[in-house]
């Protein structure tokens, strides 16, 4: 198994007429993923290299059988997009798109919540099961099956961290990229709850950087929710406070959201951080020799 | 993005909510005459990006025209450091207004708690003084209450968390209706932060907005027109540079330029760098490109601080190749004459490929490296102490 997308994800792509959005949709359906369509208003019936466009998501899952919506739309309509998305019929929505504002954001977060659909970023780089589908921007030659379970609010980070691993001769079960944003859809908590059912996934890596207290939450869940072993790694020590550190969510307001206060609650509740990505990839490949 | 007093006061002002009249100034001479317009006593207070003004004596009341050129004289061209080490912020500039004559000062906030995913309203009736302080030692004091996100925030919702926070009997249904606007501003103006501290109840018990600090989605601007004027004043010459060319870069003061791509590996950046005893003296996310163009932007932005004596340039490369980044670097290294090294890390897709290209062109003053610890402290060496 794996999380959020797999052999079953029938994947329908808000923005695949666009340029970003052609480049990655035709990307995801070369590694294997099913695209079945892609949707923006006013070109349905055009065709995306034989893949059917559609005014609307409900029409793609209606017409094609969409189950999984990427948002691929630019900022100022994002939130509207995920918003039809949620409406359509669709359970996952990953949203890649960055700079939606957080206000419209808080309204989607609820009305995704209310509608019980899974919703993935915004500001992230997507999800990825290695051998299975590709829904977003990962590169997925540094990541090959196996059992740990990434997730992270940082594309690169990821990107290097899965390299290391590769390179250790270990694999992923899911990358998840949760995204940068102040609000995302699916926090640290909600994928590590997913990774916990996930009889594949053995191990989790957990890459988080200042600003907010995801990671806070994420380690109070770990201590009383999940079994299976944690490798954290922190971004952003060095960050001086009221600073936005490229992510609209990295900023540390006042004295709160720093680096040094998440890996000390990770700590305590017995969570290993690492000094950086690299000890970090360490530090899981070693911990997965001794399960 | 975070609003100076004077410019949240006149975002308060549009929604109806009382603040004291007043004027900016940028030299003694303004002060006066802005003081002399306005009558005293009067508040000349320094408009900085930072809190702990007060304390740090950035705000001072006039009784009369001496007074007022004595305390604007002392305030413009003060530095002042922020409760948290932040800064030193210099003072350009004043905001002179009006003297109220204050009975009680309160405490009330708008705040977006990014944890729950609701807006958090706080009231006190223990306003003027550091309210973190207030939190820790008397935690009742301090009213929290999160607004419903799935319907309207009414003045009846308002009233309840004002009462609660004991303020006084008379000055309820005024606080609470500044409550109701101040969760208007956060909705209408995509701010995420909207802190009043004092809001004040006068002697006449009228409630006024006596202190602003505004914090603006910067992903917002592109609604609010007035408010994207205000983000293009940026002070320091490299931030406003780096806003020029369309990067993302925030000035630190160490002596090592930083350049990554992406976000989290920067800040990752950085952190390495330091724990190789280095000082970063900058982020600066790169993005996904490789054009010689934008790494000449990029390089030029650093280099333009004066204290940088090294840099690293720290890639991963995804789905843009090595190959394609080292060309790049190639290219603009014949643009730019950085006189200082660069390290490049290059790993990722074609990192082999990319690497043999820069050892190829044999760049003067370019080391390369494999991976992002030797780069580091590579970096570190060659940038030597700070100055
Ligand atoms: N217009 C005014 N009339 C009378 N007193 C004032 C006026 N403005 C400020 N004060 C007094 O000065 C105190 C500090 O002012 P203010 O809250 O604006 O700055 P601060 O809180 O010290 O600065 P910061 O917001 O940077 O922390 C107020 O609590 C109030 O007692
Ligand atoms: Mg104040």
């Amino acid at each position: 198994m794996s999380i959020v997308v797999d052999e079953g994800t029938k994947l329908a792509v808000s923005g695949l007429t666009g340029r970003e959005g052609s480049f990655h949709g035709l990307r995801n359906k070369a590694y294997g993923t099913d695209l079945v369509a892609g949707v923006t208003p006013g070109k349905g019936g055009q065709d995306v290299e034989g893949t059917p466009v559609f005014d609307t998501i409900a029409e793609a899952v209606t017409e094609a059988g969409a189950n999984t919506s990427m948002i691929f739309v630019p900022a100022r309509f994002a939130a509207a997009a995920i918003d039809e998305a949620i409406d359509s019929g669709v359970e996952t929505v990953i949203a890649i798109t960055e700079g939606i504002p957080v206000l419209d954001m808080l309204n989607t977060y609820w009305k995704a919540k209310e509608a019980g659909v899974r919703l993935i970023g915004p500001n992230c780089p997507g999800v990825l099961s290695p051998g299975k589908a590709n829904v977003g921007i990962i590169p997925a030659q540094f990541f090959d099956p196996g059992p740990i379970g990434v997730v992270s609010k940082s594309g690169t980070l990821t990107y290097q961290i899965g390299n290391e691993l590769k390179q250790a001769g270990t694999g992923n079960s899911s990358i998840v990229g949760i995204g940068g944003d102040p609000i995302v859809g699916s926090d640290f908590i909600d994928i590590l709850e997913l990774y916990e059912a996930d009889p594949e996934t053995e191990l989790i890596v957990m890459v988080g950087e200042i600003g907010g207290d995801a990671e806070e939450r994420a380690a109070e869940f770990i201590a009383s929710e999940v079994s299976k072993p944690v490798v954290a790694y922190i971004a952003g020590f060095t960050a001086p406070p009221g600073k936005q550190m490229g992510h609209a969510g990295a900023i540390i307001s006042g004295s709160s959201g720093t680096a040094q206060a998440k890996k000390d609650a990770l700590e305590a509740k017995g969570v290993r951080v690492g000094e950086s990505p690299t000890e970090t990839a360490a530090i899981a490949a070693e911990m997965l020799r001794s399960l | 993005m975070d609003l100076l007093e004077y410019q949240g006061k006149q975002l308060f002002a549009k929604h109806g909510i009382a603040v004291p009249s007043g004027e900016v100034a940028k030299t003694v001479d303004d002060a006066v005459a802005a003081a002399e317009k306005i009558g005293y006593p009067c508040a000349i207070k320094a408009q900085v990006l930072i809190g702990g003004r007060g304390k740090a004596g950035g705000i001072k009341i006039a009784r009369n025209a001496e007074e007022a050129r004595e305390h604007a004289g002392a305030i413009l061209g003060m530095d002042i450091v922020g409760p948290h080490g932040e800064g030193p912020f210099r003072v350009d500039q004043v905001w002179v207004e009006g003297g109220s004559d204050i009975a009680e000062e309160y405490y009330a906030s708008v705040i977006l708690d990014r944890g729950e995913k609701k807006l958090l309203t706080m009231v006190s009736a223990k306003g003027g003084m550091d309210i973190e302080a207030v939190a820790a030692e008397d935690p009742e004091a301090l009213v929290k209450r999160h607004v419903d996100p799935t319907r309207e925030f009414t003045a009846a919702d308002a009233r309840s968390i004002v009462a609660d926070a004991g303020l006084a009997e008379d000055a309820l249904d005024e606080a609470a209706e500044v409550l109701v606007k101040l969760a208007e501003v956060a909705r209408e103006e995509d701010a995420t932060l909207i802190e009043v501290n004092p809001l004040i109840a006068t002697a006449g018990r009228e409630v006024v907005a006596l202190d602003s600090k505004v914090t603006i989605d910067g992903n917002a601007l592109f609604r609010h027109q007035d408010l994207a004027e205000i983000a293009d004043t940026v002070d320091d010459p490299q931030e406003q540079m780096a806003k020029e060319k369309g990067l993302t870069y925030v000035k630190l003061d160490g002596n090592v330029g930083i350049l990554a791509n992406g976000a989290g590996l920067c800040m990752s950046t950085l952190d390495v760098v330091a724990q190789a005893g280095g000082a970063p003296a900058n982020f600066l996310d790169a993005g996904g490109g490789s054009k010689a163009e934008a790494i000449v932007n990029a390089l030029e932005v650093i280099k333009s601080d004066a204290k940088v004596s090294a840099i690293l340039f720290n890639i991963f490369g995804g789905i843009t190749r090595c190959d394609e980044i080292a060309n790049g670097i190639v290219t603009a290294s014949q643009q730019i004459d950085l006189g200082m090294p660069l390290v490049v890390r290059l790993d990722g897709t074609n990192s082999e490929e990319g690497l043999r290209i820069l050892a190829e062109a044999n760049l003067p003053n370019l080391h390369q490296e494999k991976t992002m610890l030797d780069a580091a402290r590579r970096v570190v060496e060659l940038a030597g102490s700070v100055a």
